[in-house]
């Protein structure tokens, strides 16, 4: 009896000494193994008396099974200690960048354009392009914009010859339209247009999206209605906004629409940001659509300037100049 | 146009201040741009004359004035060139204060006292002229307070007038304007004809009376050109932007400023036998006013006698036959001109004048007899003169009409989506001088004053009512629409998408002028010739672009030349090739190109250093199209001038080219100086964007067998012309073919390379035997090597 508890405390000093797997295999063998020291103690089970001989076999067996618990915990221990020491190596320097490209982006105007064409395809306007070297027809007659009209003094047009210009606006595009679709009409023509003209806040081109609803009994206040959620929803904002008479050939009532800026200075001011109105009949009838059934409104808005407001962009001419500095700042 | 608001307030004064005044008149569509005092604020300053102006005993540019206020006199040292003895000047007093920090004291100028300061119109705000002392009229009334006496409690207004509104263009316009906004009855100035006193009568012949419907001519004999223009006229001139000249042009401009109607006054000693208003002949020389020379068009309407013309009608007078010094008698004219004969003319001719402004947008053409009385009673009141009758010439027929217009009540409820009551609409229409021919539940007919002969239809009415209701007042809804959305092209790649993926890989978007040199553009695309703007900005932006290339590469440069040496960048947009004179066939093609050069991927800590190459650019071209279920592009070698030959190729889709892509040209790198090699490629939008919807296909579910393969080819073939073969001789079960491996160089053969490809094939119904593949790897075999030479490298 002796004899057994100090071979079991042997052995399980052994296990919890051990410090390796291989070690452990040793322990094993030594007390458990065919000629283990517990194992012999069972050879001896004859020499003992009949009476003590269950519960003498009973604690040899207690004590084999203890061993084998200690030498699997102390295994465990061992692995995991054998990986966490593993693992302290592989450590590496979190801090160092990803591997592989970083992104590029998209160009302010392309964004704020987007970002425009967004709400109108919203609220379930299609998106329309044409042509940039346009006919006179197109971008004045059939907008009520006839040769020598004051109105073309207005906007300083790129020739090509007497007949053929640079659009001055996304206008025409709506000519098409309407030329081609009778009512309901619901557009947007965002794009490239040319104006003869080049300073610090004007670019030979500059970018537009003009819009178009035509259909029964459209309203004034549905032009309201429209572009003051759009100006909401476009700068995140309750925007203050005033609606104010103005004139463009092809609108009547014409409406230009100023919106409340408040420099960094806390100074408020006016600001124009849109243009637009009814469409004036004869531009309906012109293109074939019967200005007794329907009317529509027109607005038509420059996409560098609401990129100007949205980023705080003061110079326009960086937009063209394609500067990666300037460019990788819209992210 | 710019005004003084006191001359605005002489005929119209509501009870409102000017900021209230020039809010409400913008909110009325009569833009206002600028409002300026028409002096800067200052106090304490008089009407001084200076009683003696000797030199300072201790300075030589200096000079002692003994100065006048009219009560007392004061000792003031002023360094003024002009300073003298007599002349009457604006004089700020000990106390006066010209600015905030900016207060006059008694002080020593070099020993000499000095009580005050005389004052050049720079140092009141007044101009920017600060060449010495402002030198006030001779009728300067010593002692008087300097505001006071020149009226100088007034802003100048700049209002920017839309080209409908012509009829604003005078201070009467907008005074009915204001008075119809503030309910506020004008007080015109009251018009009497002159009194005629000779019966001289000057010729005139209207030949075309389209272009000119009513000529209204006077003689006034013996005025005196020399007499002084007084004050208050210089004055509101001023204020306006006009400068003075003559008592005679002064008072023709007034006119013009007060009523809206531009005057001319001749010589009458230089006119010969008749004035003639005729179209000029094709050629006949003109000296202008201004002293240059023009040629005229046969479509320019001029004012001529017998012997040559006088003016271009309308637009500005000519050199000889105007006012001078020596002028004695006149001949005043008042006309109407229609404005589509002069619409666009004076532009043609690089001229823009007051009188043609109003012209071309129209005059009333009920105004012509008021305004020939009003100025000759002013010439007579300042330069004399004796009155003859006035001479008219008018041919009804071709005069305005004011037709009668109908506003319904049904079509204006529906344009404002708001009921205005019928007596508040008949109220506006009333105060905006319509006559009310007949007024309904049902509608308002009406007659436009001859002053608003822009009122033609009855959205012109509607936008009247609107106007003057106020905008605000309006309602904002959001229109009901059937719901009909179009429904998007799934097959298609969005341009989002395409962008996104541009911009994942790296790039940066850039947007380049459409416009670009022509020489840049002869150099990137010879075989075409761009199409030029007859009026370009520059030579630079001379041409528009028959490819995005030359503008991308002046920005990759833009960017080398500021340290940026990693760059990738792309761009959307048309280019354009063609002639303007067959429009309709006239290519404007949207294109996507872009650029890449530098390092593969960021500088960074783990030696990736390696630069972008021809596979590189590949593979953002293969991402684009694989973004649907389109054709897969097959490429060719390219033949395009900035590209490299070897390296470039033509993106061919369903047998049609599409694009190209490669290495910039070293050639071109030399010459655009490039300091690295620079990838290109240049792409038909729509063939990126064009795709199919995809289709399921049913996923086998036997096991797939791979076989490897070591090839040896000839250099020249390329890859993919075994993998094609390949693809064709597989049979049923073959699925793919990879390439992981091109090498050449020691141990082969110096003509050959080694071409390791992976074979794999899956039956969509049984699993594959080794006699099934080895017979189809057979095939695939034969057929290489009696097709291309190309045999397993042993």
């Amino acid at each position: 009896m002796e004899n057994l508890k100090q071979i079991l405390a042997d052995a399980l000093a052994a296990v919890s000494a051990s410090d390796s797997e291989s070690a452990l295999d040793e322990i094993r063998v030594r007390y458990l193994g065919k000629k283990g020291a517990l194992t012999a103690l069972l050879k001896q089970l004859a020499n003992v008396s009949a009476e003590d001989r269950p519960k003498f076999g009973q604690l040899v067996n207690e004590a084999k099974g203890q061993v084998q618990v200690e030498i699997a915990k102390r295994k465990e221990i061992l692995a995991t200690e054998a990986l966490n020491a593993k693992l302290a190596t592989e450590t590496i320097d979190i801090t160092l960048s990803g591997k592989g490209q970083e992104v590029g982006g998209l160009h302010p105007v392309t964004r704020t354009q987007e970002r425009i064409e967004n709400f109108f395809r919203g609220i379930g306007f299609d998106v329309a392009a044409g042509p940039e070297i346009e006919d006179d027809y197109h971008n004045f007659e059939a907008l009520n914009i006839p040769e020598h009209h004051p109105a073309r003094a207005m906007q300083d047009t790129f020739y090509f010859n007497a007949n053929t210009v640079l659009r001055t606006h996304t206008s025409p595009v709506q000519v098409r339209t309407m030329e081609q679709t009778q009512p309901p009409i619901r557009i947007v023509c965002p794009g490239r247009v040319y104006r003869c003209d080049s300073d610090q806040t004007h670019t030979p081109m500059f970018h537009q999206v003009e819009g178009l609803l035509i259909d029964e009994n459209i309203s004034f206040a549905d032009l309201k209605g429209v572009l003051q959620q759009f100006l909401n929803v476009f700068f995140e904002d309750d925007v203050k906004t005033r609606f104010r008479p103005s004139y463009f050939p092809f609108t009547e009532p014409s409406i230009e629409v100023d919106i409340w800026r408040i420099n960094s200075k806390g100074e408020g001011s006016w600001l124009e940001v849109l243009g637009c109105g009814m469409v004036h009949p004869k531009v309906l009838e012109m293109s074939g659509i019967d200005s007794e059934k329907y009317t529509g409104f027109a607005f038509g808005m420059g996409v560098e300037r609401f990129a100007m407001l949205r980023y705080r962009v003061d110079d326009l001419r960086m937009f063209f100049e394609n500067d990666l500095r300037f460019l990788k700042q819209f992210k | 146009m710019k005004f003084s608001e006191n001359w605005l307030r002489e005929w119209v004064n509501p009870a409102i201040g000017t900021d209230e005044l020039v809010s409400q008149i913008t909110m009325a569509g009569l833009e206002v741009d600028e409002v300026c005092a028409v002096a800067e604020e200052f106090t304490g300053v008089v009407v001084g004359q200076i009683l003696s102006a000797e030199k300072h005993p201790n300075a030589d540019k200096l000079k002692v004035c003994q100065v006048t206020d009219g009560t007392e006199t004061f000792q003031v040292v002023c360094g003024a060139p002009n300073a003298r003895e007599g002349i009457k000047i604006p004089f700020a007093k000990v106390g006066a204060v010209l600015g905030p920090d900016f207060k006059i004291k008694k002080a020593k100028l070099r020993q000499v006292e000095s009580f005050g300061m005389l004052c050049a119109a720079s140092e009141l705000g007044l101009s920017d002229d600060s060449d010495g002392l402002l030198e006030l009229a001779e009728s300067a009334p010593v002692g008087s307070d300097f505001r006071e006496y020149l009226d100088l409690n007034d802003a100048i207004v700049d209002v920017d007038l839309t080209p409908n509104r012509s009829d604003c263009l005078s201070i009467h316009g907008l005074a009915r304007e204001v008075g119809v906004l503030n309910q506020v009855d004008l007080t015109p100035v009251e018009i009497v004809p002159a009194e005629v006193q000779i019966k001289d009568t000057f010729a005139v012949d209207v030949q075309a009376p389209q272009a000119c419907p009513r000529y209204l001519g006077r003689v006034i004999k013996g005025v005196n050109v020399k007499a002084e223009s007084p004050l208050w006229l210089t004055e509101k001139l001023r204020r306006s932007g006009v400068r003075s000249i003559d008592p005679i042009v002064d008072i023709t401009n007034y006119v013009m400023l007060e009523l809206g109607q531009p005057m001319h006054a001749f010589d009458l000693s230089q006119l010969s036998e008749s004035i003639i208003v005729r179209m000029a002949d094709e050629g006949e020389k003109l000296t202008l006013l201004d002293g240059q020379e023009i040629s005229l068009r046969a479509d320019t309407l001029v004012i001529a006698d017998k012997s040559k013309p006088l003016a271009m009608a309308g637009i500005m007078g000519g050199e000889g036959s105007g006012v001078s010094e020596e002028t004695k008698d006149i001949f005043l004219e008042s006309a109407f001109f229609a404005p589509i004969s002069l619409a666009g003319k004076a532009r043609s001719y690089g001229l823009h004048t007051d009188s043609s402004h109003r012209f071309e947008r129209g005059v009333d053409a009920q105004l012509q007899n008021k305004a020939i009385e009003r100025a000759t009673s002013l010439i007579v009141e300042i330069a004399g003169g004796q009155v003859a009758p006035v001479t008219e010439q008018v041919s009804q027929d071709d005069l305005p009409r004011a037709n009668e217009v109908t506003l319904r009540r049904a079509k204006l409820d529906q344009y404002l989506a708001v009921t205005i009551a019928k007596d508040q609409v008949t109220d506006i229409l009333t105060r905006l001088d319509l006559d009310m021919v007949e007024v309904t539940d049902e509608r308002w007919v009406t007659r436009a004053p001859s002053h608003r002969f822009d009122i033609a239809i009855e959205a012109d009415l509607i936008e009247e009512v609107a106007r003057i209701y106020g905008y605000e007042n309006i309602p904002a809804n959001m229109p009901t629409a059937a719901v009909n959305f179009t429904p998007a092209a799934e097959a298609q790649t969005s341009i989002q998408t395409m962008r996104a993926t541009l911009v994942a890989q790296g790039y940066q978007e850039a947007i380049t002028y459409s416009f670009i040199d022509k020489e840049s553009s002869l150099k990137f695309v010879p075989d075409v010739e761009p199409v030029p703007l007859e009026n370009p900005i520059s030579a630079e932006m001379g041409v528009m672009r028959p490819s995005l290339i030359p503008g991308l590469m002046k920005a990759y440069l833009h960017n080398q030349n500021r340290q940026q040496s990693r760059v990738r960048m792309f761009e959307t947009g048309r280019r354009f090739i063609g002639s303007v004179d067959a429009l309709e066939q006239l290519d404007q093609q949207e294109r996507l190109a872009g650029l890449i050069a530098g390092s593969r991927e960021p500088e960074a800590w783990y030696h990736n250093s390696d630069k972008v190459d021809f596979y590189d650019v590949k593979s953002h071209i293969e991402a684009l199209f694989a973004l649907n279920d389109g054709d897969m592009p097959s490429y060719e070698r390219a033949d395009v001038v900035y590209l490299h030959p070897g390296r470039s190729a033509k993106v061919i889709i369903a047998g049609e080219e599409v694009g190209v892509f490669g290495e910039l040209h070293p050639q071109f790198a030399k010459s655009l100086g490039c300091n690295q090699t620079v990838y290109l490629f240049d792409l038909n939008l729509d063939a990126v964007l064009t795709g199919k919807l995809p289709v399921y296909k049913v996923i086998s579910k036997f096991p797939e067998v791979r076989r490897d393969f070591a090839l040896l080819a000839d250099r020249e073939t390329p890859v993919a012309s075994l993998q094609k073969i390949i693809m064709e001789e597989g049979g049923e079960a073959f699925k793919e073919v990879s390439v992981f491996d091109v090498y050449q160089g020691q141990g082969i053969d110096d003509t050959k390379k080694s071409v390791a490809l992976g074979l794999t094939w899956q039956h969509p119904s049984h699993t594959l035997s080794d006699e099934e593949i080895n017979k189809s790897v057979e095939q695939i075999l034969v057929a290489l090597e009696s097709q291309l030479g190309v045999v397993v490298r042993g």
